[in-house]
């Protein structure tokens, strides 16, 4: 689930309160948006997605959020992943984030090589 | 024009959904000349399971498909149609490369450009470049409680809610394609939230029929926990008991029953250690949320035993859904279609999970041709906005007698009770299906009597609603089959009965009703 803002990092865009797709946020002007129906978050990390400032950091726990702190979600080295690794804005055309989802035909094909020799 | 304000407003098509069915369906009816708005219960764009997955799609070449159908057939448990599978092969093959100029679609080391499968949020959001390049009004954030209904009972649009400015919204249209989604009863499926069978509701108001709401208990893995039911991975999996000791289990996909069994004995463990090491080094450019859950969980797991559980799909990855009946997607109400996962996917799936490919080649195709059917609909009867409707949602809006103290969250958790666990859903026995079902009646009488909500209130006590609602159809369809075909496994009668290949529909609101049509509208599998 949602567990952090970091203040320092929202530019108050309004991007993550718009696209949330079950209306987790509530945007504020000239201020970070507040996490409203905390209960609502699905943990799609889409807001992540859609988030330039990476100011986000959904939890992996769909049930509970836990108390991450913006060094704790630093230390992770996880903050901005998804945005980086789906060559998303600044990191558009660059190859070590190429989509090669295509490829996930070919995996179940291995998957199915190995399952029946072993 | 996106995000339009005003309340009262007038189209020829009214799109509720903007996943991917709705999206397509928005589309093609402006490509008719239809004025077209469509309203999202989030943000089209982000709304829906495909945004957050990556949906493969039925993709073959011409010279294939003939026997591409047999096979797919071969696996319908008698309930496919030939017809519609070719009709969706064709049109998945036309519309993907149509998506170039806003999805770029990536080339394989020999240069080919791969059609086949879509990131989610980068199709999602090409999708809604393209609706809004074709003039059409989104509204976001606004989910539709109930539809508008004409004396001579067509649909001729709905009201709603837009949540974040608390305000009320209704569209007056010539026709209304419902494209909501599937229902997966908020059981934590990735994307699955609002996929609460807002829809299945307010059609069944309106008298529409279901079909194959039995085929609803397709179960995906996930680390327990989290709501990242993407299972590719676990094709290389192991799986442990709580002890360390390997389980006899086979890596999936095919493995669910052995997987749903092992969980009723206790927790169950998993490790990946067998993904090829090219394969590991790849998974973030495949799939990028899924490391990054196994990161935020601090597992690594191609070395440590992680837990694993079944998150249950309902009809999402199932197959049933409103009965269609022509090539329009229309529905038995008129001036209604229906379009992806909302739909009966029986058609092109059968009695089998469509998930993936199958069910994403019918979330476009449906989409077509449904908003193309409401246009022509539109175009041919006209708006119609000066005569008089009714808003017809019942349940959570009007109660029958005096409005109590309901808390939907609690009305949901009640459903979940009887809807997720592996032991009610997954391995059906009668008699468990039939107390199930007295006691999710028994849910219904209290919200039918006591529950209703206004302004954004509403919203929940409609999904509330609509969870209580497809939870008695689901096991009403179950009771109904009393066999086994495809998903729907009935462990006191384990196997397929003869006579029995034919489609259930079911509907009703007080009193549900199931009956099994004569047969299926062209030959099934030989």
């Amino acid at each position: 689930m949602i567990e952090l803002i970091i203040a320092e990092r929202c530019t108050h865009c309004g991007e993550c309160a718009k696209i949330c797709p079950s209306n987790v946020f509530d945007a504020k002007p000239n201020a970070p948006p507040v996490i409203a129906r905390l209960e609502d978050c699905q943990t799609c990390f889409l807001c992540e997605l859609y988030c330039k400032a990476d100011a986000l950091y959904v939890g992996a726990d769909c049930e509970t959020a836990n108390s991450t702190t913006f060094e704790g979600a630093q230390a992770s080295g996880t903050l901005g992943q998804y945005r980086r690794e789906s060559g998303w804005d600044e990191f558009d055309g660059d190859a070590r984030f190429a989509n090669e989802h295509w490829r996930m035909e070919s995996v179940f094909a291995r998957a199915r090589d190995l399952a029946r020799n072993r | 024009m996106a995000n339009a304000a005003g309340d009262d407003l007038e189209a020829d098509v009214l799109i509720i959904g903007g996943g991917v069915a709705g999206t397509w369906a928005a589309i093609a009816a402006a490509r008719e000349g239809a004025s077209v708005i469509l309203a999202d219960k989030g943000y089209c764009g982000a709304s829906g399971v495909a945004a957050t997955a990556g949906p493969g799609h039925w993709w073959v070449p011409p010279d294939q498909r003939a026997q591409a159908i047999e096979r797919r057939l071969a696996t319908c448990g008698g309930l496919g149609d030939r017809d519609w599978m070719a009709r969706i092969l064709d049109l998945t093959w036309r519309t993907l490369p149509t998506l170039a100029p806003y999805y770029r679609f990536p080339k394989d080391e020999n240069g080919v450009t791969q059609f086949r499968a879509l990131r989610g949020p980068e199709y999602l959001r090409a999708m809604r470049m393209i609706v809004i390049d074709h003039g059409v009004t989104i509204l976001d954030q606004s989910p539709a409680l109930e539809l508008l209904r004409r004396a001579d009972g067509s649909i001729v649009g709905a009201r709603g809610r837009q949540r974040q400015r608390h305000s009320a919204w209704s569209v007056r249209a010539g026709a209304v394609v419902l494209a909501t989604g599937g229902y997966a009863f908020k059981s934590r499926l990735l994307g699955g939230q609002t996929n609460t069978g807002d829809g299945h509701l307010m059609a069944a108001e309106a008298g529409a029929e279901m079909s194959g709401l039995e085929f609803s208990n397709f179960y995906s893995i996930a680390p327990a926990r989290t709501s990242m039911t993407r299972s590719m991975s676990y094709a290389f999996a192991r799986y442990f008991d709580a002890d360390g000791r390997e389980l006899d289990i086979p890596p999936g996909p095919d493995n669910t029953r052995d997987l749903g069994r092992a969980l009723l004995q206790g927790p169950l463990f998993c490790r990946l250690d067998r993904m090829p090491e090219d394969i590991r080094a790849r998974l973030s450019r495949i799939s990028p949320n899924v490391p990054l859950t196994f990161d935020r969980l601090g597992v690594d797991p191609f070395k440590d035993r992680f837990e694993v559980t079944l998150t249950a799909e309902g009809t999402v990855r199932g197959a049933g859904g409103l009965r269609i009946l022509g090539e329009d997607c229309a529905t038995n109400v008129e001036g209604l279609f229906a379009a992806g996962d909302v739909a009966t996917r029986e058609l092109v799936a059968g009695a089998m999970s469509g998930g993936g490919a199958v069910n994403s080649s019918w979330a476009l195709s449906s989409g077509q041709w449904a908003g193309r059917g409401a246009a022509r609909l539109a175009k041919q009867l006209g708006r119609r906005a000066d005569a008089p409707t009714q808003a017809i949602g019942e349940v959570g809006l009007r109660p029958k007698e005096r409005a109590r103290d309901l808390d939907p969250r609690d009305i949901i958790r009640q459903a979940q009770k009887e809807m997720l666990p592996c032991d009610k859903n997954l391995f059906r026995f009668g008699p468990t299906l039939s107390a199930s079902l007295s006691r999710l009646d028994r849910l219904w009488e209290d919200l039918r009597n006591g529950l209703a909500c206004s302004g954004d209130r509403a919203i929940a006590a409609r999904e509330a609603a609509a969870i209580v609602a497809t939870s008695r159809w689901t096991y009403a369809a179950a009771l109904g089959r009393d066999e086994s075909r495809g998903m729907h496994v009935r462990e006191d009668t384990p196997d397929e009965k003869d006579g029995y290949a034919r489609r259930l529909n079911v509907g009703g609101l007080d009193k549900i009703w199931t009956k099994f049509e004569a047969d299926c509208f062209s030959e099934a599998a030989q």
